[in-house]
């Protein structure tokens, strides 16, 4: 059930999600986004640039880690602003395992236009891998019933 | 060697006009692994009061990434692609991404900086329809690493 501004407080914790990244994602993900950087599939030039193996393409974490807030708010038109630093690159080893991308949000503010302000936390291997990552979030009016 | 300054409010020709549509949003939803109805099932879409399917938050990224790649490559900008790092990027909405509209996506250079070693450029997407109507706004910094310009006037041997 989406929330409803009214009843939504300062402090109130979205629903945290575990997002599991693995190396088929990232080439779903080079397709549906039209970036092929090689960095994103190709182990033996990821390496050979110094990166410690694939890492998922910043804008899929971003991306997952928004489903946080379309999931909680229900629709993802309610998403009226949303900004993320990239802090660390998510690894992604060639595993059945992959990745484990976890995020957790948490109401920062409340607007006119029944808009909320949103701060998300997103980690992996206990490393922050997003920074000032929020969102406003437009909650619908409560259906007339 | 050091980004150009003097490219500040620089402003790239629009885009070609892309279609966003509707097996691409469901692609794109899908591999971000977003299976609200919204984004998949046009009855669902409008049930909700949209026109139609809605792109997930990030999506314009599609559309702007190749907008931005006219400032990457332009050479008077003086950016060199092996040392550039995604620092940042923020969207901001005037509405939603719809399937069914045409969009056209005008790239600008908002700011270049400094900061240690390495250089901040911030570019500006303005995602538009045909008809001039701003639909989303987005923000990339891009991180130019140890480009930033040398007080010194010797380098050291071996630097870039």
């Amino acid at each position: 059930m989406a929330p409803r501004f009214e009843d939504v407080q300062v402090g109130d914790e979205l629903p945290a999600q575990t997002f599991v990244l693995q190396r088929m994602n990232l080439v779903m993900y080079c397709g549906a986004s039209g970036d092929f950087n090689v960095i994103h599939w190709n182990e033996r030039i990821a390496k050979l640039v110094g990166l410690p193996d694939v890492i998922a393409h910043g804008m899929l974490t971003m991306a997952e880690a928004g489903r946080v807030l379309t999931d909680w708010a229900g629709d993802p038109a309610a998403v009226v602003e949303y900004g993320v630093r990239f802090t660390r690159p998510v690894v992604v080893p060639d595993d059945d395992q992959g990745a484990r991308l976890e995020v957790s949000g948490v109401v920062t503010g409340k607007r006119a236009d029944d808009c909320v302000e949103v701060e998300l936390t997103a980690t992996s291997a206990g490393v922050e891998v997003l920074g000032k990552a929020r969102a406003v979030v437009r909650l619908g009016a409560p259906p007339v019933s | 060697m050091a980004l150009n300054p003097a490219l500040v409010g620089k402003i790239y020709p629009p885009t070609a006009a892309y279609e966003v549509g509707r097996e691409k949003i469901r692609e794109f939803a899908t591999a971000i692994g977003d299976g609200n109805p919204i984004c998949h099932q046009v009855e669902a879409a409008q049930e909700a009061g949209h026109p139609d399917l809605v792109a997930p938050p990030t999506f314009p990224f599609v559309l702007s990434a190749k907008a931005m790649a006219m400032a990457i490559v332009d050479p008077e900008l003086g950016l060199d692609y092996s040392r550039v790092v995604h620092g940042e990027q923020r969207f901001e909405y005037e509405r939603p991404v719809f399937a069914g509209d045409t969009l056209v996506v005008t790239s600008s250079i908002e700011e270049i900086g400094v900061a240690g070693r390495n250089e901040i450029l911030t570019t500006r997407a303005d995602l538009e329809t045909l008809d001039g109507e701003l639909v989303a706004r987005t923000y990339s910094v891009i991180i130019s690493r140890g480009t930033a310009p040398s007080r010194d006037a010797q380098q050291p041997a071996g630097a870039a």
